[in-house]
């Protein structure tokens, strides 16, 4: 039988404000343990949360690039469990009225526009971090607690399940990355634990509309694990239905090293976490106002801007996605190019040399690339010797036309001087020279190479083929 | 107070003379009272000599600086133990302080020591403390009430001249009307719970127990007001000690549910209240029966929210972070040996209660319906506080009982059934000593007012007063 895949995700987003959620602790990654604590991130006796405005905003923003419903009331629920890296033993969190509900998130996957939708998001507290002396806090000697992280907010979005396959999963995670990166509200580094994602899946029939035995899939630390656990998790699923057996709700968590699903608690071991409204802090209410100006201050979002990219610069949607996925040449790129212009040579040199040298050394500043494609238009240089220009400027501060001027790199324009140097390539190769004239012709192309070596590349690859072909044609 | 302010301003007395009054009182009276769990001998006569200082250079914090204080365990404060009559905390010292023990800080008041109470304040008697039962001064066979039981018999005793308690469903004025004190369980908002290590937040407040009602009106106006840290703090207003005016009660309608005069109570206690409803008609007042009929399931919704509340509260102390650890094989044994080890009977009783009313299963029938019921009381007491400015009832049904006399946990809740009702609703209401039974012991009478009506029950309390014989209080 064959059956369709489906899946849905629910995202961890820490939010990048510069205090905590629910105190006014620094945020930054990377201070020395438990230096970044107060009695109320480590949660003493006796006190209390106070919402950071900063959070809510950029939740809200968050909300409003996902095209959701921002409520303009909203609760925050404690969520009860124990364990050490849980200050309180209780995560405030929105459990009944989140902030946000029913929005969409589009993205294309092989030039095919998705949606998938959004089921609700929310803001809650991110726990500390735990370092067992062992594997597990069962198996460790000892554990360490660092309550830096303790309290950073996070927003958790939950969506539909409306993906049909590991990879549209991936994709949407990639996008859904992209979007928080483009609007600001977070630095989504997986490798940090600023995103994360937990994944259900389930199989059903081909067509069937009654929805499998959904198993949770945790532990996915990065885009790639997220696909592979999904992809041994679907055929994990479809041997067993195919051998007749039958799915057990349950938790299973991915495995790098083997490549495989672990189950780590089944249904009936699910925590009972006694939601109850947060006693300590009264509703959220927003001013739809407010909301409104956040609405209108918010950024181009990634697929308006791979619209814009095709519609107003004429790129490809190749170009154009790459642009969009790394921002930073994006961004480059609005700044030197001309909308409704000719584009060809920037978005070349952009995707070409220059985007492994930028990836390395960090990006050029925009004056200098701009010269570099001037010089290349005027026929100052060539295009071959733009890429000796180009790794010059990412050693040297000189400008372009500084660096062809001191390194004599102006293309080579005397007719004769060229003509001299085809003759002596012909010269020194009187047996190909033969071969040509019986008729190898692809020879004519080595000859090329060969001119160009003679004067360092400096001559216009055109005018060479032009003169070897008179000179040729000459001696023939 | 207001003499000891003069005798302090002229010089007659020292603050360091006024502590080493309390100490010799306290050294006394403690080993039969046991009001206190700890007492900051060295602290307080640092704390003094540098009051006498401010006050040899004209620089008195505010004209009660220098007057001693006691403060219920379960209030943090910063350096001196807190131990919420817990064996858990038995060796915590908070990093902070609370919010009011700064505000008292901050008007020069001398903390001389921390009372006892219910362990987390879980009781209405002070039999559930790790550190001992507190005993009445008027009867040391008989508790002293509770949770606040080591603030209201310090301050019946002369002790102190006054002392802080929290009230969550009786707490300050049941031990109050016991010891033959003044207390008051301000409106909720009015006072900053931040550093209050909590029982049950939607319904503890913080507030004032003193020998007279000006003494509490005064405690009142130095801690009442909002706080930056109290997301739950809702009135900026601050309070001032009121005129006296005894032509307050010239119309004043008093609202006397009959509900509150039925079965259960103690006849004496019923006749002291009468008599006083009389005096007050006597007086002008307009006397008009009303009723609170849902008062009938205030109980049974007030335990079930407080259990709830109080179970995730209490599910940091872990024997790690807090108290001792209880060795094991294992490390969830070790934490459940921990708590095990680490609290009393009643504190694991409304954990359970707690856990069972919240639990998936359990939600919708307890806690949910209490929070219904909960809504249905506060309607009904502000219907009630549409038609009377003041309801009057007895603070307790019967005066204070003997130790160990009620084994029954059922039986020890009842003795918050006229106090619970402005816990739930929120309102202010303070107990006032209004006579004595056969056996000398003092009888409490409830003034409730509406939301931020304390200057009106104090205004009545006070003219009360007048008419009642002072059983209790700080002699120089
Ligand atoms: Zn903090």
């Amino acid at each position: 039988m064959n059956y369709d895949i489906v899946i849905g995700l629910e995202i961890h987003v820490a939010l990048l404000t510069e205090s905590k959620f629910l105190c006014s602790c620094s945020t930054a990654f990377g201070a020395a343990p438990n230096t970044q604590c107060c009695p109320v991130c480590l949660g003493l006796p006796g006190s209390l949360p106070m919402v950071n405005e900063k959070a809510v905003e950029y939740a809200v923003k968050a909300g409003l690039a996902l095209n959701c419903q921002v409520h303009h009331f909203s609760r925050f629920d404690r969520k009860n469990y124990f364990y050490p890296d849980l200050p309180k033993a209780y995560q405030i969190t929105q459990d009944t009225y989140p902030l946000c509900t029913d929005g969409y998130l589009e993205y294309y996957i092989d030039d095919q526009l998705h949606r998938t939708a959004i089921t609700r998001l929310h803001l809650e507290e991110e726990a500390g971090k735990l370092i067992h002396s062992g594997g597990s806090i069962v198996d460790s000697e000892y554990s360490l607690v660092d309550y830096n992280r303790a309290g950073i907010p996070l927003i958790e979005i939950v969506t539909a399940p409306d993906i049909t396959s590991p990879r549209q999963a991936r994709l949407f995670l990639e996008q859904l990355r992209l979007l928080m990166l483009y609007i600001g509200v977070s630095d989504v580094k997986m490798e940090e634990g600023s995103l994360r994602c937990d994944a259900n899946i389930s199989l059903k029939p081909q067509g069937s509309a009654v929805l499998g035995t959904k198993v949770e899939v945790k532990n996915l630390n990065s885009f790639r694990a997220l696909e592979r656990a999904l992809e041994y998790e679907a055929e994990r699923q479809r041997i067993v239905l195919e051998q007749g057996g039958k799915i057990r709700q349950e938790s299973r968590t991915w495995d790098e090293r083997s490549g495989r699903t672990a189950s780590m608690r089944s249904k009936a071991d699910a925590p009972d976490y006694r939601y109850f409204p947060e006693p300590d802090l009264p509703p959220l209410r927003l001013d739809p106002a407010w909301v409104e100006r956040i609405k209108a201050s918010l950024p181009e979002r990634p697929l308006e801007r791979l619209r814009r990219l095709e519609k107003e610069f004429g790129l490809s949607r190749y170009e154009a996605t790459f642009l969009v996925n790394y921002p930073d040449f994006g961004q480059l790129f609005l700044e030197l190019a001309v909308a409704g212009g000719d584009n060809r040579a920037l978005i070349n040199l952009l995707m070409g040399e220059y985007a492994g040298l930028a990836r390395e050394f960090g990006h050029l500043e925009p004056e200098r690339l701009t010269e570099l494609l001037a010089i290349v238009d005027e026929g100052l240089i060539t295009h071959s010797q733009s890429k000796a220009v180009l790794e010059e400027l990412f050693r040297s501060p000189l400008s372009p036309r500084q660096i062809v001027k001191e390194k004599g790199w102006e293309v080579l324009r005397d007719v004769e001087q060229l003509r001299e140097a085809i003759q002596g390539v012909l010269a020194g190769h009187p047996d190909l020279l033969d071969r040509y004239r019986a008729g190898e012709e692809r020879l004519f192309g080595f000859f090329v190479g060969q001119v160009m070596r003679a004067v360092q590349g400096k001559a216009d690859p055109k005018v060479v083929n032009q003169l070897l072909k008179e000179e040729l044609n000459r001696l023939v | 107070m207001r003499r000891l302010a003069q005798l302090l301003a002229a010089g007659e007395i020292t603050s360091t003379e006024l502590v080493r009054r309390c100490l010799e009182r306290i050294k006394e009276t403690e080993p039969e009272l046991n009001a206190f769990i700890t007492v900051d001998e060295e602290g307080a006569l640092v704390q003094a000599a540098q009051s006498d200082e401010r006050r040899a250079r004209s620089q008195a914090l505010s004209p009660w600086d220098g007057i001693p204080l006691a403060v219920k365990d379960n209030i943090s404060t910063k350096g001196l133990r807190t131990t919420c009559a817990s064996r858990f905390l038995r060796s915590y010292r908070p990093v902070y302080d609370a919010t009011v023990v700064e505000r008292v800080k901050r008007a020069g008041l001398i903390i001389i020591g921390k009372t006892n109470l219910d362990e987390f304040a879980m009781g209405s008697s002070t039999e559930y403390s790790a550190f001992g039962v507190t005993k009445n001064p008027h009867d040391p066979a008989r508790v002293a009430g509770g949770s606040s039981g080591g603030s209201a018999a310090a301050v019946a005793a002369g002790q102190v001249p006054w002392s802080l308690g929290t009230d969550t469903g009786g707490s300050i004025r049941q031990p109050a009307a016991f010891c033959g004190v003044v207390g008051l369980k301000p409106t909720y908002g009015r006072v900053s719970r931040y550093g209050v290590v909590a029982l049950a937040p939607s319904l503890d407040q913080v507030g004032p127990l003193a020998a007279t009602v000006e003494d509490a009106a005064i405690l009142f106006s130095l801690i009442a007001g909002a706080d930056p840290r109290d997301a739950t703090s809702t009135e900026a207003r601050p309070f001032a000690l009121p005129a006296w005016d005894p032509q307050v009660v010239q119309g004043l309608k008093v609202g006397v549910p009959e509900e509150f005069f039925s079965s259960g109570l103690h006849g004496e206690v019923e006749a002291a209240a009468r008599s006083v409803l009389r005096s007050l008609e006597e007086q002008g007042a307009v006397l008009q029966p009303i009723s609170l009929a849902s008062n009938e399931y205030a109980i049974d919704t007030y335990l079930t929210l407080v259990t709830a509340e109080a179970s995730s509260c209490l599910a940091r102390f872990d024997g790690v972070r807090y108290g001792e650890r209880v060795p094991a094989g294992d490390v969830n044994t070790m934490f459940a040996k921990s708590r095990g080890a680490g609290f009393g009977p009643e504190v694991k009783r409304r954990i359970m209660l707690g856990t069972y009313v919240l639990s998936a299963s359990h939600y919708e029938a307890y806690y949910e319906q209490a929070q219904r019921v909960r809504t249905l009381i506060r309607q009904e007491v502000a219907r009630a506080f549409a038609e009377v400015d003041v309801i009057i009832t007895p603070t307790t049904p019967t005066t204070a009982f003997r130790i160990g006399e009620k084994r029954n946990p059922l039986e020890m809740y009842l003795s918050d059934l006229y106090t619970a009702t402005a816990n739930l609703s929120g309102v202010c209401a303070l107990s006032l000593p209004c006579g004595s039974d056969a056996r000398g012991l003092p009888i409490g009478l409830q003034i409730m007012g509406n939301h931020f009506q304390e200057e009106l029950i104090f205004q009545v309390a006070h003219v009360v007063e007048a008419n009642v014989e002072r059983v209790a209080g700080f002699e120089l």
